[in-house]
């Protein structure tokens, strides 16, 4: 149990995947703008990847890697298209609400390099069934987190007086720059 | 003819430079640029799968039917990042560790999908290539830069040479951390912004004279 909650927190905070992998910084700078969208693409994200973990490792143990090893980007890629598009079919028939919450921000997750980061990494450390799950879950959590607190600050930081060369993309990059510099911090916490 | 070719070419370069101006596939921009070398051969492979997967999306356009062109588009980009992945495994051992996960996260990176889907699927093979090169060509350049600053700053080396003396030289090793990466691309991407108004003015003012 104990080896999971590492697996958990080295994922959401030690080695978060945003700011200490770069994984996922399209929609990190992209869907930052408002607290409110950043929290429906946090969940989706976080739901996506939790699943992701849970398929492409059976998938990647029992299929790909005994009978066809070279095509392992090709299933990943396409168990990840096909599992987004099934959660969005799904979450337009359970709760259309939280799908017109989502909308937009569903099919995108499929280009997310977090969600392929995610089943590379996990087969790079040959992770068992119950650590691919928590790393997934806690990817996702720290992507969340992440994505979150960027928002937070960008509200904010919209307020001020940025210097004009440093508007959009650069003032965002600096300020990630920062908050990757916090989340240092953590590091030597887990091995 | 020829003219339209040197444009697709070098608007890659600067006018439409996929991470200065596009700020597209920051993830492999940020993640392997600790050194030059590194932000090199990072450049080099997502160039050839750039190049390759526009040339064949190109060539299949009409025969795809828009439906599932996203699915055709992901499974070239993908085998093709499987190739390169394979021959820097088998060639180039070393680079191959140190960039890790990222080469196979080619098949994710934005820009690939942008041309795609935005240049090679409307257009002839012959200019797609060359939009692909020049494409390429502005994001080795951004990498290279980046890598280049980043290793001076942080090891004191510029491609495994080494620039200053072991004497007198603190390392800041900030700049090999993500921190580093953020900032430096953060401020890379506000020159770009300062450089471009300084050439739009002075383009205007040409006009008036």
């Amino acid at each position: 149990m104990l080896e999971l909650i590492l697996v958990f927190i080295g994922a959401a905070v030690v080695n978060n995947f945003v700011l200490s992998y770069f994984l996922g910084i399209c929609p990190f700078i992209g869907v930052s703008n408002r607290l409110e969208s950043a929290i429906g693409m946090g969940m989706a994200t976080t739901f996506v990847m939790t699943l992701t973990a849970a398929i492409t490792w059976p998938v990647y143990t029992y299929l790909v890697a005994p009978y066809a090893p070279f095509t392992q980007y090709v299933a990943f890629i396409l168990v990840i298209a096909a599992l987004v598009q099934l959660v969005e079919m799904f979450i337009r028939k359970v709760s259309p609400a939280l799908y017109r919450a989502l909308g937009i921000y569903l099919p995108l997750i499929t280009t997310n390099c977090a969600v392929l980061g995610l089943a590379l990494l996990m087969v790079l450390r040959e992770y068992n069934y119950p650590q691919a799950l928590a790393f997934g879950f806690g990817a996702g959590v720290g992507f969340s987190a992440a994505l979150l607190l960027m928002a937070g600050i960008r509200e904010r930081l919209a307020l001020a007086d940025v210097p004009a060369p440093f508007r959009g993309a650069a003032i965002t990059l600096v300020t990630a720059g920062l908050l990757a510099l916090a989340f240092t911090g953590f590091s030597g916490m887990i091995k | 003819m020829f003219k339209t070719l040197l444009d697709d070419f070098t608007k890659g370069l600067w006018r439409e430079s996929p991470t200065f101006k596009q700020v597209l596939g920051m993830c492999p921009t940020l993640a392997v640029t600790s050194s030059a070398l590194g932000g090199l051969s990072m450049g080099l492979a997502t160039t050839f799968v750039l190049v390759c997967s526009s040339l064949v999306v190109s060539a299949v356009r009409r025969v795809v039917p828009s439906q599932v062109r996203i699915a055709v588009y992901v499974v070239i980009i993908a085998a093709f990042v499987t190739l390169a992945d394979y021959f820097l495994r088998a060639k180039f051992y070393e680079i191959s560790r140190q960039l890790g996960p990222y080469v196979p996260l080619i098949v994710v990176n934005c820009i690939i999908f942008g041309r795609a889907e935005a240049f090679a699927s409307r257009n002839g093979i012959v200019r797609s290539v060359v939009d692909a090169l020049g494409m390429g060509t502005g994001f080795i350049a951004a990498l290279v830069v980046l890598g280049s600053l980043r290793e001076l700053l942080g090891s004191g080396t510029t491609f495994g040479v080494r620039v200053y003396g072991k004497h007198g030289f603190a390392p800041w090793g900030t700049m090999l951390l993500p921190a580093g990466a953020f900032v430096t691309l953060g401020c890379l991407v506000a020159l770009a912004n300062v450089v471009d108004a300084r050439l739009k003015r002075r383009g205007e003012a040409g006009r008036h004279a």
